[in-house]
């Protein structure tokens, strides 16, 4: 097995009750003992439904929620264990693709503010001026597929579509090696949806990326994911080959997860 | 989105905030009470700037006084008739004009800055910090600003400053309770989550991405404050502690024009119109600011 990229080891969250006007609301376990290896240019797949925990995982690989215990580990390091400067330059090889686009892009910034900021934030590692930072970000759009002239529009001039490309562009403009993709698709039309994860595999094979693909719908993580693993409240409850779990699954959830979902073909 | 951003895509390329800019003006000009609104406060910010040159009698507006031309009744020379020291009130309503939309201005400005600050760093920092912050918001709230101008004009001496920073220190509670809820709304927002994912520092969080999409309801109410700051300070000027004479000033002459009422009506009747056509004006330009600006706040 290649070098591992990310590793979770034993990583559990429980989100403490509020206190409310009548009385205490109980903890809820988001997360329990979950362990799990991103090989390095591999698509890796976690699928759960709503609630099972994928968000609360994908932010506590970005360190914007602290795990009650448990350990996260880019490349060997715990991210627990970073200073803030070394954490910020982190934040820099992993980069994540949210679910909603129409969200996702601040409504008052333009594509080029949007676009350039994350090389803005990281200057001291991605090393542009100004002018070498829009045209990297007009080359960025070209490689998700928009045109460069569309620099100086706002978010809401576009489509979801194109949307979810300025959002894969603002990903990668930092030059991350690990991309979280959180339901980068599950907004979209289905049309569109195709045309997103045919450039999100292209794009895997350019700039050989490690994708961590979070989602609910099974016939996506089927045609990108090389390995998955189902989680069910807060749980692993399965993990191994895509081909393998989808053809020989081995628990009732998975079972019945599988044979819940529509008939697909897979385009070749 | 509306239909008509989707007509209007091929031609955006240009000019996209020009065609924003086009698209609001077009809505704003549908209301006829808006488009009175913004045509009140024109001529209100005219005088503002052109009333001390315009004004027909500018000796008197420099302090002048003829005691032999007191009380006329409104004429052709003097369309609004004459004070009790013979001066043209025209002429000392239109360079009225000046103090109150100045004081004003300031009173807005000076209280967005003080609440954007107080009620931003209450909504993006959160817990113990935005507790003390709002607690002392409600405290502030509780002073009436009639009297805190009072108080410091007692203590530093009447004056334009003293008085503008009196209004403006009880002024500024509106402004942090609007910031703090708009922030902590803005805060939860997913490209805040995606700024903050990228690793942009708070201080960048908040100005670039959080403030930047509060802007619109602070607009609207900074322009329905308006004026009711220019009705407090006309207050102030009334019960004798703002500009002092012969600065003309709208709540001074009403104040010394109640002495002769109802006999001579027409000292007050001037100044009084004024300050009515602008509180007017600037309420009903706000009101079509937050039509176009704030969709959600329409009625």
């Amino acid at each position: 097995m290649p070098e591992p990229v990310l590793e979770i080891r034993n990583v559990s969250k429980t989100y403490t009750g509020r206190r409310g006007l009548f009385g205490k609301s109980d903890p809820v376990d988001a997360l329990r003992d979950v362990s799990l290896t991103v090989a390095r240019g591999e698509s890796f797949g976690l699928v759960g439904e709503s609630g099972s925990g994928k968000t609360t995982l994908t932010r506590s690989i970005l360190r914007l929620e602290q795990p009650s215990s448990g350990q996260i580990l880019f490349h060997g390091n715990d991210m627990a264990a970073l200073s803030p400067r070394s954490l910020r330059r982190l934040r820099a090889r992993i980069q994540i693709v949210f679910q909603d686009p129409y969200a996702s892009l601040n409504p008052r910034m333009t594509i080029e503010d949007i676009v350039t900021e994350p090389m803005l934030i990281h200057r001291d590692i991605v090393g542009l001026d100004r002018a070498a930072r829009r045209d990297r970000a007009a080359e960025l759009l070209s490689l998700v597929g928009l045109g460069s002239q569309l620099l100086r529009r706002h978010p809401h001039e576009f489509s979801g579509g194109q949307r979810q490309r300025i959002g894969i562009a603002r990903a990668l403009a930092s030059g991350p090696e690990l991309l979280l993709l959180d339901e980068p698709t599950s907004a979209l039309d289905v049309s569109v949806q195709a045309q997103v994860l045919n450039l999100l595999i292209e794009l895997q094979d350019r700039l050989q990326l490690t994708y961590f693909f979070i989602s609910h719908d099974l016939a996506v993580v089927r045609y990108l994911c090389t390995r998955v693993a189902l989680i069910h409240h807060g749980r692993i409850i399965e993990e191994g080959e895509t081909n393998r779990i989808f053809d020989a699954p081995q628990t009732e959830y998975a079972r019945t997860l599988i044979s819940a979902a529509p008939e697909v073909r897979v385009p070749a | 989105m509306s239909d008509v951003a989707d007509i209007s895509m091929p031609h955006a390329e240009a000019a996209p905030r020009r065609e924003g800019l086009a698209r609001g003006w077009f809505r704003f000009r549908q209301s006829r009470l808006s488009m009175v609104g913004a045509a009140l406060t024109f001529v209100v910010l005219f005088f503002a700037v052109f009333g001390m040159m315009l004004a027909p009698y500018p000796e008197h507006v420099a302090g002048g006084i003829e005691t032999g031309l007191r009380f006329l009744p409104p004429s052709w020379a003097h369309p609004f008739g004459t004070n009790e020291l013979g001066q043209d009130v025209l002429s000392l309503t239109m360079a009225g004009t000046t103090v109150s939309v100045l004081a004003g201005f300031g009173v807005v400005l000076i209280g967005t800055l003080i609440g954007t600050v107080m009620g931003g760093i209450a909504g993006f920092a959160g817990g113990w910090l935005d507790e003390i912050l709002m607690r002392f918001t409600d405290l502030t709230l509780t002073i009436p600003s009639l009297i805190l101008a009072m108080a410091i004009a007692a203590a530093l001496g009447p004056g334009f400053e003293n008085m503008v920073l009196a209004i403006s220190l009880s002024w500024w509670p509106g402004y942090a309770r609007l910031v703090r809820g708009e922030v902590i709304g803005a805060r939860e927002e997913v490209y805040v989550t995606a700024a903050r994912a990228i690793g942009a520092s708070p201080t960048r969080v908040l100005f670039r991405h959080i403030l930047p999409n509060c802007v619109s309801p602070i607009i609207v109410k900074m322009s329905l404050d308006m004026g009711f700051a220019i009705l407090t300070v006309a207050g102030l000027g009334f019960i004798g502690i703002g500009v002092r004479p012969p600065t003309p000033e709208w709540g001074t002459m009403l104040s010394n024009a109640r002495s002769y009422m109802p006999d001579i009506w027409w000292t007050a009747m001037a100044p009084g119109t004024a300050m009515f056509l602008t509180v007017v004006g600037f309420n009903l330009l706000g009101d079509g600011l937050r039509d176009i600006l704030d969709p959600k706040g329409r009625r």
